[in-house]
């Protein structure tokens, strides 16, 4: 049986065209305010929603994103609570994909069997986790196959052709390529480059490629959708959030509808391209 | 379980001891990483890699260090005879530069022209710029915010030696914060630079090389133990913040099953108040910085702050060897408070002229816990890791004495 990730890519492509793929944290700023950008985030424009699952150490992420991780913490979000996030958005929507997108040391405390049976229950549908490389794969990428899940890699520029097909292996739902080599939302990609690594791993791989790390504003959504098959959004996002917010940590009045603009406008972008891939 | 015929053994293939160690980092990272295990698997197998890193270590670094038999404190105890391991003579003033002479020769191999370390107290961040400095290499030093006003006298040492100071100003501003913002600028920086991590943890290889850099400590402390008592010592004793002085004392004895090893980690202000870095005693495995290990943890799996009044044992992790060998029972891991280690610093200072580090005043600290309960001809060795030089304000504060510090 297919997941709605695969369906998902599989109707883009029919008009095509790519993803937006959206990335903010569970319950930044607070618990309500992300539950209402999450449930309204399908209309503004999103394909595939991310969810960052808030860690301590997100030792992959740059400043915005460490400290919207830092701000759910301390706002009580855990991986509990995102999981009642994603069930209480599948109550209202039962075709947008949901990937989980985090660290390894939350779903390992929870327990890894634990944790699949609950994402899938919740409606989660795929999971990105950072700190497992495909060297670490029986811990929990090949536990959440059987699950029906799909474990979602990531590919670096440094990933040569030689590790490439060893990276893929196990990999399913979208493959996704880090266009920096370095943290998230610190530095812009290359288009050139980024479209011959895109071009790379389509040599290697069916899967269709989603991009993200570095990517900001609707104009670069549009460049890169013009060869990846998603574009992923996530520091200019959480970054709204961040510039929104009063002195004692709670966000102004509008803030939510100024994410959802940003989210409209990113896929307004995506749309108006006709993907080549 | 089925014992085993060797402690010895290493990792596997990818790196685990038992379940713990591992690779668990980004993918950006992995090429790295994969690349630094392949350089040292070459420089192991080197004889002029290895005799460079002596030919350092006599003449640069100045060991051996003594194997010190301390006679007044043995005497105070009434039981085992204390021997010394005298780390704290090493140049720099502690056991870290062992391990930067090792892993600077390595990025040397490798062609590398920038070094990145984290730090704590920043007796690793020392140790790193010297070794830079020694090579002529640009050296990038992260280190939290809090720890910057702590240690002071370091962060000088450190700049003068030519190093730059990054402050990190993420998380809790901690050692932990530091190895953070260290990977980061890693990923950021894949070319040129090379990682000088300061203690048995991180992602595979470093646990293993860390060691066997260290593992100096032990084997001259066979030899000298031999010529002086002419056999093994009984009883080993060591602290352990993330454990790289206590993996050198003891990786060389593990296979010795007479001999009795002890790691002391830092109670802090009780390990029953949550204030601690006992991650051992107190903590439970997951996954951080690259391995799996003991982690001091909430329920939901965020990593929380140690505390210890040594800033060289405040880390929240260990590294994952000892992991193994605590659930293996092949080391007994005790704990010991701010205030038992306080006690040994000043009983060391006045009795043996030695002003040890805080560090292993937690080790001393034990010492003369089971000292006067073993017989007088127990051999027992403690690491005296580090001199305590850098530790007199701290102390000074917590005895309520005022001391100008500007």
């Amino acid at each position: 049986m297919s997941t709605r990730i695969e369906r998902r890519f599989e109707a883009l492509s029919k008009q095509g065209r790519a993803a937006l793929v959206t990335f903010l944290t569970a319950g930044d700023p607070d618990l309500n305010t992300a539950l209402d950008i999450l449930m309204g985030l399908p209309d503004a424009g999103a394909d595939i929603i991310e969810i960052g699952v808030p860690f301590s150490d997100p030792m992959a992420d740059g400043p915005s994103i460490q400290a919207s991780s830092l701000r759910a913490i301390r706002k009580g979000m855990t991986l509990s609570k995102t999981l009642d996030a994603v069930q209480a958005f599948r109550k209202h929507d039962d075709d947008t994909p949901i990937v989980l997108m985090g660290y390894y040391n939350p779903i390992y405390s929870r327990g890894t069997k634990q944790f699949l049976s609950d994402a899938k229950e919740a409606g989660v549908d795929g999971l990105i986790v950072v700190d497992l490389p495909p060297e670490e794969e029986g811990e929990l990428c090949i536990p959440a196959i059987e699950a029906g899940l799909n474990f979602i890699y990531l590919i670096a520029p440094t990933t040569d052709d030689v590790r490439l097909p060893r990276v893929i292996q196990n990999a399913s739902g979208f493959i996704y390529f880090v266009s920096i080599a370095g943290i998230t939302g610190t530095k812009s990609a290359n288009k050139t480059d980024v479209a011959s690594h895109v071009r790379r791993i389509k040599s290697h791989s069916n899967l269709p490629v989603a991009v993200g790390f570095g990517i900001r504003t609707p104009k670069q959504a549009a460049e890169i959708a013009q060869f990846a098959d998603g574009v992923v959004v996530g520091s200019a996002l959480v970054d709204i959030i961040s510039e929104n917010l009063n002195s004692n940590g709670d966000p102004v009045s509008g803030t939510t509808e100024k994410v959802f603009q940003l989210v409209s406008e990113l896929s307004g972008a995506v749309k108006g391209v006709h993907s080549l891939s | 379980m089925n014992k085993l015929n060797s402690y010895r053994t290493g990792v596997d293939d990818d790196g685990h001891f038992g379940i713990f160690g591992g690779r668990y980092v980004a993918e950006t990272l992995m090429p790295l990483i994969l690349n630094v295990e392949k350089a040292y698997l070459t420089a192991r197998d080197d004889d002029k890699f290895w005799s460079e890193f002596h030919y350092l270590m006599e003449h640069y670094v100045g060991r051996p260090s003594p194997l010190y038999f301390a006679k007044r404190l043995t005497d105070e105890f009434g039981g085992a005879k204390i021997y010394f391991k005298r780390d704290e003579l090493n140049h720099t003033g502690a056991h870290k530069i062992n391990n930067t002479i090792g892993q600077i020769l390595l990025a040397k191999r490798m062609g590398k022209t920038r070094i990145i370390a984290e730090t704590g107290a920043g007796q690793h961040g020392v140790a790193t710029a010297t070794v830079c400095a020694l090579f002529g290499l640009p050296c990038i030093v992260y280190m939290g915010e809090t720890d910057i006003e702590r240690q002071a006298p370091n962060v000088f040492r450190m700049k003068l030696l030519g190093a730059e100071i990054r402050p990190v100003t993420s998380g809790t501003g901690t050692l932990k914060d530091a190895m953070n913002e260290a990977l980061r600028d890693w990923v950021s920086n894949v070319e040129d630079t090379f990682y000088i991590i300061g203690t048995v943890a991180g992602p595979h290889p470093y646990p293993t090389l860390v060691r066997d850099f260290q593992c100096i400590i032990g084997e001259e402390t066979r030899q000298q133990m031999q010529a002086a008592e002419g056999r093994l010592p009984d009883v080993l004793v060591a602290c352990l913040g993330g454990g790289s002085n206590a993996m050198g004392l003891f990786h060389p004895f593990l296979d010795d099953e007479n001999v009795r090893i002890i790691g002391v980690e830092a109670a802090g202000h009780g390990i029953e108040t949550g204030e601690h870095c006992a991650s051992l005693t107190g903590g439970r495995p997951g996954v951080l910085h690259g391995n799996r290990t003991y982690l001091l943890q909430t329920e939901g799996g965020q990593i929380l702050d140690g505390h210890s009044i040594s800033a060289g044992l405040d880390y929240p992790g260990i590294g994952p060897e000892h992991s193994w060998l605590k659930d293996m029972g092949r080391v007994e891991y005790v704990s010991v408070t701010d205030n038992e280690a306080l006690e040994a610093f000043q009983l060391c200072t006045r009795m043996e002229g030695i002003i040890p580090a805080l560090e292993p005043s937690h080790a001393l600290a034990h010492v003369a816990k089971i000292a006067p309960h073993l017989s007088a001809d127990t051999l027992l060795v403690m690491n005296l890791c580090g001199r305590g030089d850098k530790d007199i304000f701290t102390v000074a504060k917590h005895l309520g004495v005022e001391i100008d510090n500007g």
